[in-house]
């Protein structure tokens, strides 16, 4: 694992090169798959750091928006400056499966954390032990 | 919703340079279409982050609502207004809802604040860390992916995709098929289908799995708040005052 750390942090030192005309070029792809980027990571690390049952929730639901950024970025034609998009209409199609089954996700999720509170008197996730072998 | 929609008007007018509602030469030589994408990338990713660092749950949540409002301007300004309203009104508007209920429902004075230890804060910084490093380096990998500027003169035309989007769930195309397409694209009519039986599973799945029971046995969230004083928790348990107790 320190091996893939280190290439992280190799990486990151290469960035910036990529990154020296970004904040001056007008609008594309690329700016929308950063913030995507962000997202994801912030959601991933919500995910696993939270301990609370609603805050691994609220991390699952910035994962799913990271992926729908990339999702709506890559079918919009205007990003491509005038070229066909990547995705087209399809990827829009998609973003709203997306919503709407995260919606469904949030739901049931909610449900179960209610229930092992009401069981359990607790929301903490690391509580949750019972089936551990 | 009022201020999101004058920036999406505001945004469709900055794509073509002409329209401008100010006079002012220097107002005019702002991009705006990228003045306000980094406005709302701002937004998004610093509540994003400000999600992941927050120790309380009840903020946790007000900054995922901003995130996700953000996120939605984001989608006008890529051109999906169909997309971003849904953002504001599914996500926005009934999840997060949702997940504030859950927060006001469990929201006992130990459990707002659970504080992860300081060990697994660092590993999943440095995990973070090189996931972002990987994922930012496959954003700039491609050079299509970042827009010529040549191509940025031109503006494209903001067509509303509401109606193609209503026509595909129905099976139905009617938008122009991309670039090196073959054959016959199919519509969204069968995951349509399934994604409404799906969800109406998904609702009364919780709403039998969140319903209030009637128990036998104490719940264990009555059970602990009646630890202190033992005699309430009989009267708790027999159903009937137990002879003594303070009433």
């Amino acid at each position: 694992m320190s091996q893939a750390v280190l290439a992280g942090f190799v990486t990151a030192a290469a960035v910036p090169t990529f990154a020296a005309g970004f904040l001056s070029a007008p609008v594309g792809v690329a700016h929308y798959l950063v913030v995507g980027a962000v997202l994801f990571t912030a959601g991933v690390v919500c995910m696993v750091v939270k301990r609370n049952a609603l805050g691994v929730l609220m991390g699952i639901e910035l994962v799913l928006n990271g992926a729908n950024v990339n999702f709506v970025a890559f079918s919009s034609p205007d990003l491509r400056g005038g070229g066909p998009p990547a995705l087209g209409l399809d990827g829009q199609a998609i973003a709203l499966f997306v919503i709407l089954l995260a919606a469904a996700e949030a739901a049931v999720a909610l449900a179960i954390t209610l229930n092992f509170y009401n069981n359990h008197a607790t929301v903490d996730v690391d509580r949750a032990d019972e089936l551990k072998g | 919703m009022m201020g999101d929609a004058a920036i999406a008007v505001m945004a469709a007018g900055a794509v073509g340079q002409g329209g401008m509602p100010f006079g002012s030469p220097l107002l005019a030589a702002v991009n705006w279409q990228a003045a306000f994408f980094m406005l709302f990338a701002a937004l998004a990713c610093a509540c994003a982050v400000a999600v992941v660092l927050a120790d309380n749950v009840v903020r946790m949540a007000f900054y995922l609502v901003l995130s996700l409002g953000a996120t939605a301007g984001l989608f006008f300004l890529a051109g999906a207004d169909f997309i971003g309203a849904m953002q504001l009104m599914i996500y926005v508007g009934g999840t997060l809802v949702l997940l504030v209920f859950g927060v006001m429902l469990t929201a006992q004075a130990p459990f707002v604040a659970i504080k992860p230890s300081s060990g697994d804060k660092v590993l999943a910084g440095m995990v973070g860390a090189a996931l972002l490093a990987v994922l930012l380096q496959a954003a700039f990998r491609v050079e299509a992916w970042r827009r010529p500027a040549a191509a940025a003169a031109e503006p494209v035309a903001a067509a509303p995709s509401a109606t193609p989007l209503g026509m595909a769930l129905l099976g139905i195309r009617v938008d122009e098929p991309p670039a090196g397409a073959v054959g016959t694209r199919g519509g969204y009519l069968l995951p349509f289908e399934i994604v409404s039986v799906h969800l109406l599973v998904v609702l009364v799945g919780a709403a039998y799995l969140a319903r209030a029971k009637r128990r036998r046995t104490p719940r264990a969230i009555d059970a602990a708040a009646s630890m202190v004083s033992p005699q309430e928790r009989v009267g708790v348990a027999g159903g009937v005052p137990a002879a003594g107790g303070r009433r």
